[in-house]
């Protein structure tokens, strides 16, 4: 018993429904404050603590990139929105016929899945144990040896939909003011010195005796 | 430890999204982080079985799917911050212009 309770897979064991608990624990959080803010911790939580799964998974190279792309860009992104926008919190006490539902429905989505993965697919799946690694075994190698071969087109059409995203994103946010002094760089651009900058003012020559002064 | 737990985990965090995208009327921002959530639960179903199979293959494909949600994230929260500017709430249950 003791020798069970110090092994590496009780460890494993306990690691999984250690995290598994924070996880959903911090997912219930995100859908049920009211506040935003709260909300948004929360998810930062939930993805670290599901980045913490993935290692177990020994899939190292995304869970870096999780805790990179999701806690330290998208999570920041949502974060200024929420404080930039100032957002008031309503409280309404009671549950409204949205959340009965919404708690229904979920509820038998949930049972659905699990009656499936437990008499359909149960037999199906692959019942042993996770196929551990050689210890200088490099998952980044491993999935940039794939990404880089068969899915290089995928990997360039990506960039390309961060490019629009980023294009889209700038462009909705945008906002021409009228009250705003500014220099038009095209019109800029296209100013000729003869024609636009300079003016040849033709007059005649003063004549007589001007003395000055304020007469 | 089989891939049964992963996949039951899954499906709770898929399930708590969903209820979460019903039960907040009151904000859009939230209604966002619900599927995020939800990419996130089938990003785990996606990882559990790239590893159980021994197949590399999975785990490319979520590299693509972060890489489109944050792209999503990115011109959610645009579409949202031009929302507010001309209505300035973010209540769900006014945005009904189009009676859909």
């Amino acid at each position: 018993m003791l020798e069970y309770l110090v092994s590496p897979e009780f460890y494993q064991i306990l690691l999984f429904y250690v995290y598994s608990g924070i996880l959903i624990g911090a997912a219930l959080a995100v859908v049920t404050m009211r506040n935003s803010v709260y909300s948004a911790l929360f998810l930062i939580l939930a993805f670290f603590s599901a980045a913490a799964l993935w290692m177990l998974l020994e899939a190292e190279f995304l869970a870096l990139t999780l805790v990179l792309v999701y806690v330290g860009a998208v999570m920041v992104l949502f974060l200024f929105v929420i404080m930039m926008l100032d957002v008031k919190v309503t409280r309404k006490s009671g549950m409204s016929t949205y959340t009965k539902v919404g708690i229904f429905v979920a509820l038998i989505m949930g049972l659905e899945m699990i009656m499936l993965l437990g008499k359909k697919l149960a037999h199906v799946l692959p019942q042993d144990d996770l196929i551990k690694h050689a210890k200088g075994h490099s998952n980044v190698k491993e999935v940039a040896e794939n990404l880089y071969t068969q899915y290089i087109l995928p990997f360039e059409l990506a960039s390309v939909i961060l490019l629009v995203a980023i294009v889209a994103a700038i462009l909705l946010t945008l906002r021409r003011r009228s009250d705003y002094k500014h220099v038009d760089p095209e019109s800029q651009v296209h100013v000729k010195a003869t024609e636009n900058r300079m003016r040849v003012v033709k007059m005649d020559a003063e004549k007589g005796n001007y003395i000055g002064g304020d007469e | 430890m089989s891939l049964i737990h992963y996949l039951v985990l899954a499906g709770i965090l898929f399930v708590i999204s969903l209820a979460g995208i019903y039960i907040n009327r009151r904000n859009v921002l939230i209604l966002l982080m619900s599927i995020e959530l939800m990419l996130l639960a089938v990003n785990i179903n996606f990882i559990a079985f790239s590893s159980y199979l021994n197949d590399i293959q999975g785990q490319v494909f979520v590299f693509f799917i972060l890489t489109v949600a944050a792209a999503e994230a990115a011109i959610g929260l645009a579409i949202l911050v031009v929302v507010f500017r001309q209505r300035k709430s973010l209540e769900i249950n006014n945005l009904n212009e189009l009676k859909g």
